[in-house]
């Protein structure tokens, strides 16, 4: 079976795909990214949170434009996961406001960004529709 | 009580395509048009303060003086996103108020003219050897597209969509009517990049961008610069009447940045600073929203223009779409919002942006507006908000003189 890697390394892909956030020891404020001191309260020190992997569409756009090489239409939008907010696309689901909107319940799921000359696939998620989904 | 300080002089050029001009001709044009306009000369000016956000060509301010005058005087050469030319202007003032000198230049200038969509990080992932984490988020691949947009006009779009999700009553067709308002007040503006009325209908059918910004719903990139001269109440007081008669006083200047909440890591804030800049200069000018006879604020996009009614408090809380509704921020509404066509149609040449709005203010506040004039304006409001991020806001008062 070919080994996997995870487009960014706040996303787990075991035992079953997650995010996961930097929570501060001191006020709770999570971050997707490393940080020195915790931009809301200063402390320095955090502990791995596991993120839920259901939420809510806060927004989105759809994105018609976008740098070179970049495939569109995408929808790019803010998910509430329980309190914590994630950037992600809206997949599996088709690209217009018809499709899409503001309140929409998702979930977490993964899709395959490429596979490098070891045959190791990197692995990226986004969040498609509970409503219909298998 | 620091001691006042106005505007003496001010000037922007054509917003537009400059293609034989560069960044500097522009930025010298402006200077000199704006000591023009004040009365007065480089030989007078105690600071320099000067941004070009996107050019990259060395020392901006420092370029400038060899075009119009070396005189020694300190040069701070400022960035702060798209609120550059704001943070050029408050650092003039700071020097005036710490009482370093007594009048002093600000200046911004930026040549974007066919740059393009901003923000897009770009590139299709490159076919590596084998996947190696990078950067802070231990990427393998670039993110952009894939987790989210860090385009413009997609990331303003969510910042729109999701005023819209908390208070309801906006759609595409809102935000369209917006881009239809400044595109028909540019038409009264000689120096808009576009002076072009666009119906609804060909708003709305235009070239998508990001839903639901479509292409006449973004702020043009284009070329311009921005100057302004300002002094001390006390020196003010020595110059001739007609001068003191023409000097708008900088009733309040606030610059603030995005404090930490929850989700500003995944989508910019653009809320909550602007809601306190506003706070702090309504506080420091001694006046309340519904003073303002005209406010030209940061419409990078349709769907910016909206929230900014409701952080600038123009509205009551939520109340933006309804506020947009009553044709209040027309030119013949209660609160006339960016008569000069915004940055959707005179252009927003980044560092330049935000000194030309103080430009168009002062302009009306001086009743020098021509057909675009608000008639008796006295109090006016500009405001500007680069991402990552910083506002800057400034109410500017009429001379009684």
């Amino acid at each position: 079976m070919a080994q996997k890697i995870p487009l960014v390394d706040y996303l787990r892909l075991e035992p079953e795909p997650h995010l996961v956030a930097h929570e501060c020891d001191s006020c709770g404020a999570r971050f997707f990214d490393h940080r020195d001191a915790c931009a809301s309260c200063g402390a320095q020190s955090f502990h791995e949170v596991e993120i839920a992997t259901t939420g809510e569409v806060r927004a989105f756009t759809i994105v018609a434009l976008a740098a070179p090489g970049i495939p569109v239409p995408f929808v790019a939008s803010v998910i509430d996961c329980d309190g914590t907010s994630v950037r992600g696309n809206l997949i599996n689901v088709p690209p217009d406001p018809e499709h899409v909107s503001v309140g929409m319940k998702v979930r977490l799921a993964t899709n395959v960004v490429g596979v490098d000359a070891e045959g190791t696939e990197a692995v990226g998620f986004g969040f498609e529709p509970l409503e219909g989904a298998a | 009580m620091s001691e006042d300080i106005w505007i003496l002089g001010i000037y922007m050029t054509k917003f537009g395509k400059h293609p034989d001009r560069d960044t500097v001709d522009l930025a010298s044009e402006a200077v000199i048009g704006a000591l023009n306009d004040g009365g007065v000369t480089m030989k007078e000016m105690g600071i320099l303060a000067a941004g070009n956000l996107m050019g990259g060509g060395g020392p901006i301010g420092q370029m400038i003086q060899k075009q119009v005058g070396q005189t020694g005087i300190p040069v701070y050469n400022v960035a702060n996103a798209c609120a550059t030319g704001a943070t050029a202007l408050r650092t003039a003032v700071m020097a005036l108020k710490a009482g370093e000198c007594d009048m002093g230049l600000a200046v911004g200038v930026e040549k974007l003219a066919g740059a393009g969509l901003l923000g897009g990080r770009g590139g299709a992932p490159q076919a590596e050897e084998t996947w190696k984490p990078k950067g802070r988020f231990g990427a393998v691949a670039p993110t952009d597209g894939r987790i989210g947009t860090e385009t413009m006009p997609g990331v303003f779009a969510q910042i729109g969509m999701e005023y819209g999700h908390r208070y309801g009553g906006v759609d595409f067709e809102l935000f369209a009517k917006i881009a239809e308002k400044n595109h028909a007040h540019s038409t009264l503006n000689p120096l808009a990049s576009y002076q072009k009325r666009f119906t609804l209908e060909e708003i709305m059918n235009d070239v998508m961008i990001a839903y639901p910004n479509t292409r006449p719903m973004c702020s043009a990139n284009c070329d311009g610069a921005a100057a302004a001269v300002v002094v001390t109440d006390a020196k003010l007081k020595t110059l001739s009447l007609e001068q003191q008669r023409r000097a708008v006083k900088i009733a309040a200047s606030v610059l603030t940045t995005d404090p930490y909440e929850e989700a500003c890591q995944v989508l910019p804030n653009v809320n909550t600073l602007t809601r306190n800049a506003a706070k702090q200069a309504y506080e420091a000018a001694g006046i309340g929203p519904e003073d303002l006879d005209l406010v030209e604020l940061h419409d990078c996009f349709a769907t910016a223009e909206l929230v900014h009614y409701d952080n600038l408090m123009l509205c009551e809380e939520g109340g933006a779409a309804d506020f947009f509704g009553s044709g209040a921020t027309w030119r013949d509404g209660k609160t006339p919002v960016n008569v000069s066509g915004g940055l959707e149609s005179k252009g927003h040449p980044i560092a330049a942006t935000g000194i030309a709005n103080i430009w168009e203010v002062c302009h009306h506040l001086r009743g020098e507006a021509k057909d675009r004039q608000i008639e008796g304006a006295k109090v006016g409001l500009a405001h500007v908000i680069g991402l990552a991020s910083a506002c800057g806001v400034h109410i500017l008062e009429a001379s009684a003189a």
